[in-house]
């Protein structure tokens, strides 16, 4: 129900401790990174931006874990495979 | 001049009101267009909807075509309404397969505006048209009260001959033809966005605008008779164009996603305000529809041109399903392109 | 794109689809909603159906805001848009939706000065660059927007600015979920959970659902990974008899939620004692509305508004079709007198909606299995 995207802070402002440029994909703009107090975020940090807000800053740890876990999920099938294929060639 | 059968539903046009939609180049235009323009002016000329107006005299095949220019800001990055009003109307002509002969040129002039930058409009369409080889033979000037036409309004006409070895028409597309596209798309629509200011976006776009008639030609003198249509994607993007071909037709369009060039920033924006990159306008490319034999040649030919080099296989004719547009992934996935409904709007849900 | 395109990787995309293929009981048929438009549109813009098996049947929510946003408030809206000297600003996701009396674009192009802004911030500025006017936000969204719209008015107090008012229809997504979960013709196994509006609420508000309903929640992001890996998660859950609350989206959604914008909230905002949604009727405490404190900046205590309540036509069958009981085209008026340029019913009206995104992506001729 809400359109929100992942950007990376390029730089906090100066005048305005609540605003931060953010890029996505070439395009930049000024978010508000006010909801995000209680988290320490600079640039080069990942947040999600919903209407010019940042909501949340994104887990890399978190992405990296979850990718490697469905990465395994393929691997086990493969190994899984590899002993059918053994299976049916004897 | 034949005419063609048209197996195409009926449109009609009760609309109350005039809205911005009309002019988007969406569902609303089509309205518009075949529910109150086609059946009130009714001819066989007009009745093939096509870019140009096609018609025999003596022999040779005469296309014309005419084109409002209407844009806020005047100047955005990469080009201007002067440059637009060349580029379109040549542009026009080249995907009817015709050799642009001339131009000409009507002004709407708002009292108050700017001579400085009138000159500077009128330079940037004499630059356009001496890059396009094209003379601006003629036009006239009309001055509304300040307030209206935000500056100014050019409406240009365009004349050209048409190649005697090509016939394009979607009735010559078949199964098994392939899709080729110039280059990225969404970068005029998405400049224009951006350079309006009111969405605080900063990307470094320009517009795409310019001429066609270099690929036209090197599609014609590759493929010749195996291409079979073509169109400049501008309002309403390649979405709206490609089923503007596939409508009432035996056929439909298959477009590989991940095959379609497009800029990062182009991406990054729609991806921001949740839209669909197929829906943006552009005002520098063009979709050919050539044989599965040709394909690989014409292509090759359209990246030999200097700002071809993106240019892209982006899909398929298919007789499944039959007058849809359908975009399938790599993992799998595929969806229905539906033409553009309005104007393109940001959302954010 | 980065946290994108690993998303959409097409090897990860197999895997997931094949694990869940063999995780689904071919004896049984699911009934999972994902409650979340968001995921509505996902689920149509990349086609994820083709990955499920045909016994995965995926059931479209409520969670679209303007979907559910009753036509009266609409028309409450626009009057307020036509008193002398107000600017009208909202979402362009509103820009198309119809009142009795038309739709915001076709009242700006009868003249009235009506602005899509991005952001409610951007409203606010349009009101200081414009002091000899009124700007008036037109507010809508689920939890994830109601925090941008607290910040706004913070600062709109901050800065004193009395020619800005906010309209607002916030909404709140349990209090639906419950609507939902008692309505007699429920027939579902299980939820995928709104991701987005977790980054505010976190993932408690939704143990009830598997505690008090059995039913397994998963709270999902929005990639067609993100989903997959969602729906795998539920059907396994299913399978070993289980109901909880599980979080997908880890690297986005804290299990607690956003303090400061719950904080923001709390502070802004009050629980209406109820709302009417579009195809659900009224909900108790769904709602939200600015409290007292802030009613100098309350477009309905500013304002007259008709607040004439409008009923959807009969024939359009919304409720049946947000709940799961009915399927899009099994509407009588979907694709006919309703349709996404001119939409009856709520499910239309936005491209989050389930008729909207059904009418958009899918072949219309495909076969409907029900």
């Amino acid at each position: 129900m809400c359109l929100a995207i992942p950007g990376q802070i390029v730089e906090l402002s100066a005048e305005q401790p609540a605003l931060a440029k953010v890029d996505v994909g070439g395009v930049k703009r000024s978010v508000n990174i006010g909801l995000l107090e209680n988290e320490r975020v600079g640039p080069g940090d990942w947040v999600l931006i919903h209407v010019g807000f940042a909501m949340s800053k994104i887990g890399e740890s978190q992405a990296r874990d979850q990718l490697r876990m469905l990465q395994a999920l393929g691997e086990d099938e493969l190994a899984m495979e590899e002993i059918r294929g053994y299976r049916f060639s004897q | 001049m034949e005419t063609i059968e048209r197996t195409r539903p009926a449109v009609r046009f009760n609309d109350a009101q005039i809205e911005m939609a009309h002019g988007a180049g969406g569902k609303a235009s089509r309205r518009l267009v075949e529910g109150l323009f086609l059946p009130l002016l009714a001819n066989p000329i007009l009745q093939a909807l096509s870019d140009s107006a096609l018609t025999s005299v003596n022999g040779v095949t005469l296309a014309t075509t005419a084109d409002g220019y209407v844009v806020k800001p005047l100047r955005f990055p990469g080009g201007s309404i002067g440059e637009l009003a060349v580029n379109g109307t040549i542009n026009d002509l080249a995907v009817s397969g015709a050799r642009p002969l001339g131009l000409m040129a009507a002004f709407i002039l708002e009292a108050g505006f700017a001579g400085e930058t009138l000159r500077e409009e009128v330079e940037a369409m004499a630059s356009a048209a001496r890059r396009a080889g094209v003379a601006i033979v003629g036009g006239d000037t009309k001055v509304v009260e300040h307030g209206f036409a935000d500056g100014m309004y050019v409406a240009t006409f365009g004349f050209g001959t048409v190649d005697p070895r090509v016939r394009l028409a979607a009735e010559r597309v078949v199964e098994g033809d392939r899709v080729l596209l110039s280059g990225p798309i969404g970068d005029h629509g998405i400049t224009i966005l951006l350079a309006r200011g009111d969405l605080d976006l900063e990307a470094s776009l320009v517009s795409d605008t310019r001429p066609l008639t270099p690929f036209a030609e090197a599609l014609i003198e590759r493929a010749g008779s195996a291409l079979h249509w073509m169109r400049d994607p501008t309002r309403g993007g390649v979405a709206t164009a490609l089923n503007e071909l596939v409508r009432g037709r035996d056929f439909g369009v298959t477009l590989y996603e991940e095959s379609i060039p497009m800029r990062n920033e182009v991406r990054g924006a729609c991806e921001i305000l949740g839209l669909d990159p197929l829906h943006i306008a552009n005002e520098g490319q063009l979709i050919a529809v050539v044989s599965g034999e040709a394909a690989d040649g014409a292509l090759a030919a359209m990246r030999a041109i200097d700002g071809g080099e993106n240019a892209a296989c982006i899909g398929e004719v298919r007789a499944t399903p039959p007058g849809s547009v359908l975009a399938v992934t790599s993992y799998g996935g595929s969806r229905v392109i539906d033409m553009l409904v309005g104007d393109p709007l940001p959302r954010i849900c | 794109m980065k946290y994108v395109d690993e998303f959409r990787d097409p090897k990860l995309i197999s895997n997931v689809a094949r694990e869940i293929a063999r995780t689904a009981d071919p004896d049984r048929h699911y009934r999972i909603m994902e409650v979340c438009g968001g995921h509505t549109h996902a689920i149509y813009r990349h086609g994820l159906k083709n990955l499920l098996p045909g016994n995965v049947e995926l059931i479209h929510g409520p969670g679209c805001p303007v979907c559910v946003l009753p036509m009266g408030r609409i028309d409450d809206g626009l009057a307020i848009a036509q008193q002398p000297n107000v600017i009208f600003t909202a979402f362009g996701d509103m820009m198309r939706v119809p009142g009795t009396k038309g739709t915001p674009l076709e009242l700006k192009a009868r003249g009235f000065d009506i602005r899509m802004v991005y952001s409610p911030l951007d409203a606010l500025r349009i009101a200081q660059t414009n002091p000899g006017k009124h700007v008036m936000f037109f507010a809508i969204g689920f939890e994830t927007t109601a925090p941008s719209t607290a910040l706004t008015l913070q600062r709109a107090r901050a800065l004193n600015a009395r020619n800005f008012s906010v309209f607002c229809n916030h909404v709140t997504i349990v209090p639906a979920i419950r609507a939902i979960l008692d309505s007699p013709d429920m027939r579902l196994d299980a939820f995928v959970g709104p991701g987005h509006v977790s980054t505010v609420t976190g993932c408690r508000p939704y143990e009830f659902i598997a505690r008090d309903y059995g039913k397994p929640v998963v709270i999902s992001g929005f990639e067609p990974l993100d989903i997959l890996e969602s729906i795998l998660m539920i059907l396994g859950q299913l399978r070993s008899g289980e109901a909880r609350v599980e979080n997908q989206y880890r690297r986005i959604v804290p299990w607690e939620g956003n303090l400061p914008a719950l904080r923001a909230m709390g502070d802004v905002f009050e629980l209406r004692p109820y709302f009417e949604w579009r195809g659900l009727g009224f909900i108790s405490q769904s709602a939200l509305k600015l409290s007292n404190a802030f009613a100098a900046w309350d477009a309905e205590v500013q304002f007259e508004v008709p607040g004439v309540r409008v009923t959807d036509p009969k024939a359009a069958q919304c409720g049946e079709v947000l709940k799961g009981v009915l399927k899009p085209p099994q509407c009588k008026l979907f694709g006919k007198e309703c349709n996404p340029e001119h939409p009856i019913g709520a499910l239309m009206v936005s491209s989050e909606g389930a008729c909207a995104a059904y009418y958009r992506y899918v072949h219309r001729d495909e076969p409907v299995s029900v």
